[in-house]
C-alpha cells in the first residue's frame, strides 16, 4: 500500500455528500473520522454520526460503499463510531463558508469548557443583517433550528452548535 | 441473562419507549413547531435506545440485534420506569413529563461519562448534550404555561401533580447490581436526586407553580410489570415487524 492508494480513497469518501445538506460533504462536516487501506486493497471507513438518532447516517454509509466500489475498491466495510462524540467545531471553514452561501447560518465557535452556547444573535444569511430572531428551536433536521430576519423577513435555518 | 445486559436494556427501554410515546404527538401538538420539536427530541432518544439496544444485545452474545430487541419481546420483558409508558393526557402533562425525563436524564448521562463501560460512556457523551437543549425545552414551556394565564397555570399544575407521583421510579437504584457499581459500569440513581430536584424544583418555582407533595405512584417497570397503556403502546411499536417479520423498504 502507498500513501497515494490512501490519500485517493480518503479523497473519493470525502467527496460524498450530506443527503439532508448537499452541499455539504461529509469530509466538511467532519463526520469522516479515518479511512484505512490494507496490504489488499480492503478499505475500512469510519463515520460518527452528529446527532444520535440522525436518520442521515444510513444512506451516508450505503453511499461512501457505492463511491469507493465505482473507483474500483472491491471490499469496502464502514463502522459507525460513537467516540469522541461528534462537535461543529470540526465542521470545516470551507464547510461554514459554503454553508452560509447555500442559506443556511453556520455554527458558532463552542466557547472553551462551556456546554451548550446561547447565540444571542445571528447574521441573516440572506442579506447580511444581525437583526434576526429564532422562531422555533427545533427545525428540519436534528442539528438545525429555525430562525427569521426581522429585516428582509426571509426564514432560514441555522446549524446549532454543540 | 447477565445483570450488565439487564442494566443496559433499563437505559434502552427507558428511552425507546419515551421516544415511541413522543412520536404520537406529530400532527396531534399545539402548533406545527411543538410537532417539530417532540419528533426531534423522540428521534434523538431513539438513537440513543439504537445504541443501548445494539449494545445490549452484543452484550448479551445470542445474535439478537436492536430489531429483535425493540420489536420482538413481549411487554413483561421491557424494563423501563411506568413514566415514560404514560399515555399523553394533556399537552402540559406531557411537558411535565418531558422536564422531570429529560433532567434525570441529563444527570444520568453525566455520570455515566466515566463509566467503565467504553460503549455507555461514549452514548453518554454524545447523549448528554441532546437531553440538556431537551430540558430547555421543556423548561420553557413550564415557564410559559405555569407563568401564563390562569387556565394555563391551573393546567400546568395538574399536569405536574399528575406526573410527579411517578419521577419516584427513575431514582430507586435496587434494579441495579451492586457488582456493576463496584467496577464502576453503573451509576447508583439514587445519587442523582438531590441535583434533578435542585433543577426541577427551581424550575417549578420560577413557573410559579407549587411542588406537588404527593406520594410516589406504585410501581414496577424495572420489574417488567407495567401500566395498562404499555400494552398499547408496544402493539402499535411492534405491530408491523410481528406481522411482516424480515420486511424492509
Amino acid at each position: 500500500m502507498t500513501v497515494s492508494t490512501y490519500a485517493r480513497a480518503r479523497a473519493v469518501a470525502g467527496t460524498v455528500p450530506d443527503p439532508e445538506i448537499p452541499v455539504l460533504t461529509i469530509e466538511d462536516l467532519g463526520i469522516l473520522r479515518d479511512v484505512a487501506v490494507d496490504d489488499r486493497g480492503r478499505v475500512h471507513v469510519q463515520i460518527t454520526p452528529t446527532y444520535s438518532g440522525c436518520p442521515a447516517m444510513d444512506a451516508i454509509r450505503a453511499d461512501v460503499v457505492e463511491a469507493l466500489e465505482r473507483e474500483g475498491y472491491a471490499a469496502v466495510t464502514v463502522e459507525l463510531v460513537l467516540s469522541p462524540a461528534w462537535t461543529t467545531d470540526w465542521m470545516s471553514e470551507e464547510g461554514k463558508r459554503k454553508l452560509e452561501e447555500y442559506g443556511i447560518a453556520p455554527p458558532s465557535p463552542l466557547p472553551a469548557g462551556g456546554p451548550v452556547p446561547l447565540s444571542l444573535s445571528l447574521r441573516c444569511p440572506q442579506c447580511g443583517s444581525p437583526d434576526t430572531r429564532e422562531l422555533s428551536r427545533f427545525g428540519s433536521t436534528a442539528c438545525k433550528s429555525l430562525w427569521v430576519c426581522n429585516v428582509c423577513r426571509e426564514p432560514f435555518d441555522h446549524f446549532k452548535s454543540i | 441473562m447477565t445483570e450488565h445486559v439487564r442494566y443496559v436494556l433499563a437505559l434502552a427501554d427507558d428511552v425507546l419507549v419515551a421516544s415511541q410515546r413522543l412520536g404520537g404527538w406529530i400532527a396531534r401538538a399545539p402548533e406545527l413547531e411543538e410537532d417539530v420539536a417532540l419528533a426531534n427530541i423522540g428521534l434523538d432518544l431513539l438513537g440513543q435506545a439504537r445504541s443501548l439496544l445494539t449494545h445490549a444485545g452484543a452484550l448479551e452474545g445470542e445474535g439478537r440485534d436492536e430489531d429483535a430487541l425493540a420489536y420482538f419481546r413481549d411487554e413483561r420483558d421491557f424494563l423501563n420506569v411506568h413514566l415514560v409508558e404514560r399515555s399523553h393526557g394533556d399537552f402540559a402533562a406531557t411537558m411535565a413529563r418531558l422536564l422531570l425525563l429529560s433532567t434525570y436524564l441529563h444527570e444520568l448521562w453525566t455520570a455515566l461519562l466515566t463509566s467503565t463501560d467504553d460503549t455507555l460512556a461514549a452514548v453518554a457523551a454524545k447523549a448528554v448534550k441532546e437531553v440538556d437543549y431537551h430540558a430547555d425545552h421543556a423548561r420553557m414551556w413550564v415557564l410559559r404555561l405555569g407563568d401564563g394565564t390562569e387556565e394555563s397555570h391551573r393546567r400546568m399544575q395538574a399536569g405536574l401533580e399528575a406526573e410527579w407521583p411517578y419521577a419516584e421510579e427513575l431514582f430507586d437504584g435496587s434494579y441495579v447490581d451492586a457488582a456493576l457499581l463496584e467496577t464502576g459500569v453503573a451509576v447508583d440513581p439514587s445519587t442523582l436526586r438531590e441535583r434533578w430536584a435542585g433543577r426541577v424544583v427551581a424550575v417549578v418555582e420560577e413557573a410559579t407553580l407549587t411542588v406537588p407533595t404527593s406520594r410516589p405512584a406504585v410501581t414496577g417497570g424495572r420489574r417488567g410489570i407495567h401500566t395498562e397503556e404499555m400494552g398499547y403502546l408496544l402493539a402499535e411499536m411492534q405491530h408491523l415487524a410481528r406481522s411482516h417479520p424480515g420486511a424492509s423498504w
